[in-house]
């Protein structure tokens, strides 16, 4: 019972920060602080949150453009992460990444990227390295239903079957590429393409922490235990804009009712109903705390500075000629 | 006269085909809702047959326009973002351009490539931000950069028209231009045939896509100093090598600028010609991304790798300055 209630705790702390985080980021974007705007991982919080419950600091996630919640649950430091948003020097890519790039291989997050699709095979080649160094680490790629579509993925899934690599794929399936549905994309099942090589798929329902974390842990385990790649659905609806644009563009492609649907089975509260009430305020305004502390650092934190913008372009140091004649091209 | 934007002159052009030649037909992600404006309108009017919303399949449908082209239909292809040119460029290059000498002129494949919104979108950071116009001018692509709303237009057009393989770099830098244009008079406008936005005798500033702007700002800027020329080569192959003859034969003065990488870029290829074909007076200068560019996130790092209006500016000064 008590090990019931600390793993509830925990679930829920992290979907608050992320869903906390998010509208703050948000608010950051729509006050001109964070440019390029960001997906919001809003809706799918239970997803990253279960998920990443059943890893350890060395094992290693890949993530996506919508990969804020993923990068949070697995351990990277609110603060800094918020830093790198609004593209400060203090941030965890040095505000060289962004929303689209946030890293911090410390904590095994090999980065969201801004290619749908690309962290499945990166993944897969972390796994074979842990394998090759004899270790037990896993590796997680998470991506969306529309990432089910590109070539590469499904390229990785039969090297990942054929090696037997301890990776887990994540589908996070929230109904949409961007404005395109689900039945518009998919041919067959998501979970059978999986199967079709031979790797274990289940579904599960992503705003049901508990339910993705007894998934993934069953995977974790298969994993571990040098019995090769595992699949995991999850579907949950994403409660905002593809991306931030949107909250000022015209497009429409999602009827106001199926919106209001979606939004009606909010996974902080198929979990939060169930927590004591003084237990569940407390950790919102524990979450709120870091958040004014990271909102407060992020805007004070030094910008980076322009002579050095591509500093790191190179792991060698090469400098290659500038361009525009703004850079500082000494090696440090 | 009607005022006419970029994004606007581009929805016009392939509506207006779409609407003249029943063989067009368009294909990408989004474009049925229209996320990047160009396609708005298109698939109620034409039906899902002509306007193709597609999975995220780039590699698949890239060459699945290839040989509906093979075929006899004339597709255009929208990509979100520069980079996803990366993922195709085998089926552009090593498939779409090498069909009509491979087969001995028995086919052509006659697909447009476009990104409404190339080069920086700033915050879109590095795997958003990418130029890579000059590696489809280097594999011998058709390559087109327009800088204007009638050049948007009319070379959207020929593009659609041609029976080559035509990618079209829109850059974002671009999308808000407008002008005062003749609606009845937009047409298409030829490959290979640059345009002297204003005439010179000091300088010729060669300036790409979006950067037709900060040229025209620099040439005013100096206008009581030197008299500067700004030629937009609007396609960047097949280029308009007589057209920069002719104006570097008038100024013996070159200054290229260019928001693509300087190593092996197209401001390289544009020097190079002049010094070997042109008579210049003093050595020229370009002014572009440095080598190797991966565009930074934070604002001030993005904009220190882009060449802009101030460096370009500089070079132009030094230019008219050194003497031979
Ligand atoms: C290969 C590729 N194609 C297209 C895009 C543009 N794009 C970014 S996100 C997105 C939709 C992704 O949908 P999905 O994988 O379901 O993830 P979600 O956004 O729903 O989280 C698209 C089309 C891209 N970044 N990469
Ligand atoms: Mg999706």
């Amino acid at each position: 019972m008590r090990e019931r209630g600390d793993m509830d705790t925990g679930l829920y702390r992290t979907m608050r920060l992320i869903r906390r985080f998010e509208e703050r980021a948000i608010e950051l974007v729509h006050a001109g602080e964070i440019i390029g705007g960001i997906h919001p991982y809003i809706g799918q919080e239970a997803i990253a949150a279960g998920v990443c419950a059943a890893l350890r600091d060395d094992d290693v996630i890949t993530s996506t453009h919508r990969g804020h919640g993923h990068v949070l649950a697995k351990g990277a430091d609110p603060v800094r992460m918020l830093a790198e948003l609004t593209g400060r020097a203090t941030g965890l890519n040095q505000g060289r990444g962004g929303s689209m790039h946030a890293a911090d291989f410390g904590k095994g997050i090999y980065g969201a990227n801004g290619i749908v699709g690309a962290g499945g095979a990166i993944a897969t080649g972390a796994a074979w390295a842990a394998v090759k160094e004899g270790s037990d680490r896993v590796a997680v790629s998470f991506f969306g239903d529309g990432a089910v579509n590109q070539g590469v993925l499904l390229e990785t899934f039969n090297l990942a079957a054929l090696w037997r690599l301890p990776v887990l794929f994540v589908c996070e399936n929230n109904g949409y590429a961007t404005t395109l549905t689900v039945a518009q994309a998919v041919a067959g099942s998501i979970t059978a393409r999986a199967e079709a090589f031979g790797i274990p798929a289940v579904s599960v329902d992503g705003t049901d922490a508990v339910a993705v974390l007894t998934a993934a842990r069953d995977a974790v385990a298969r994993g571990r235990a040098g019995g090769g790649p595992s699949f995991l659905e999850a579907t949950a609806y994403r409660f905002d804009a593809h991306h931030t644009w949107e909250h000022k563009a015209r497009v429409r492609y999602r009827a106001d009712e199926e919106v209001a649907a979606g939004r009606s089975r909010d996974p902080l509260d198929v979990l939060g109903v169930g927590l004591p009430e003084g237990v569940r305020a407390e950790l919102d305004a524990q979450v709120e705390a870091t958040l004014a502390e990271a909102v407060a650092f992020a805007l004070d934190s030094p910008r980076p500075d322009p002579a050095r913008a591509l500093d790191h372009l190179y792991a060698t140091g090469l400098r290659g000629r500038d361009g525009t004649g703004l850079l500082d091209t000494a090696v440090r | 006269m009607a005022r006419l934007s970029y994004l606007k002159a581009l929805q016009r052009a392939l509506a207006d085909e779409m609407a003249r030649d029943d063989s067009v037909c368009v294909l990408g992600e989004d474009i049925g809702v229209g996320v990047n404006n160009v396609t708005t309108g298109l698939l109620a009017k034409h039906g899902p047959a002509r306007v193709v919303d597609t999975p995220l399949s780039e590699q698949a449908f890239t060459s699945f326009a290839t040989g509906a082209a093979l075929a006899g239909l004339r597709p255009v292809i929208e990509f979100q973002i520069p980079s996803l040119l990366f993922l195709v460029f085998e089926q552009i290059a090593n498939q779409a351009h090498k069909f009509s000498l491979m087969t001995g002129g028995q086919a052509k494949v006659p697909v447009t490539y476009f990104v409404p919104g190339s080069g920086s979108r700033s915050g879109w950071a590095g795997q958003h931000s990418d130029h890579p116009y000059g590696l489809f001018a280097h594999v011998g692509v058709k390559t087109v950069v327009p800088a204007t709303p009638e050049d948007a237009y009319g070379l959207f057009l020929t593009a659609i028209r041609d029976d080559d393989p035509v990618v079209l770099f829109a850059p974002a830098g671009a999308l808000g231009v407008r002008g005062d244009v003749d609606l009845d008079a937009l047409g298409p406008v030829p490959l290979g045939v640059g345009r002297v936005h204003r005439a010179g005798t000091d300088v010729t500033v060669v300036a790409v896509g979006h950067l037709v702007q900060a040229a025209l700002g620099v040439a005013e800027q100096l206008a009581d100093q030197f008299s500067v020329e700004v030629f937009d080569p609007r396609s960047l192959y097949p280029f308009d090598w007589d057209g920069l003859a002719a104006s570097v034969a008038k100024t013996g003065r070159l200054v290229v600028v260019d928001d693509s990488n300087r190593m092996c870029g197209i401001a390289g290829e544009i020097l190079a010609t002049a010094a070997e074909q042109m008579r210049l007076t003093v050595p020229p200068k370009r002014v572009t991304r440095p080598d190797g560019a991966v565009l930074p996130f934070a604002r001030e790092l993005d904009l220190a790798v882009q060449p802009q209006q101030d460096q370009l500016l500089t070079a132009v000064q030094e230019v008219c300055k050194s003497s031979r």
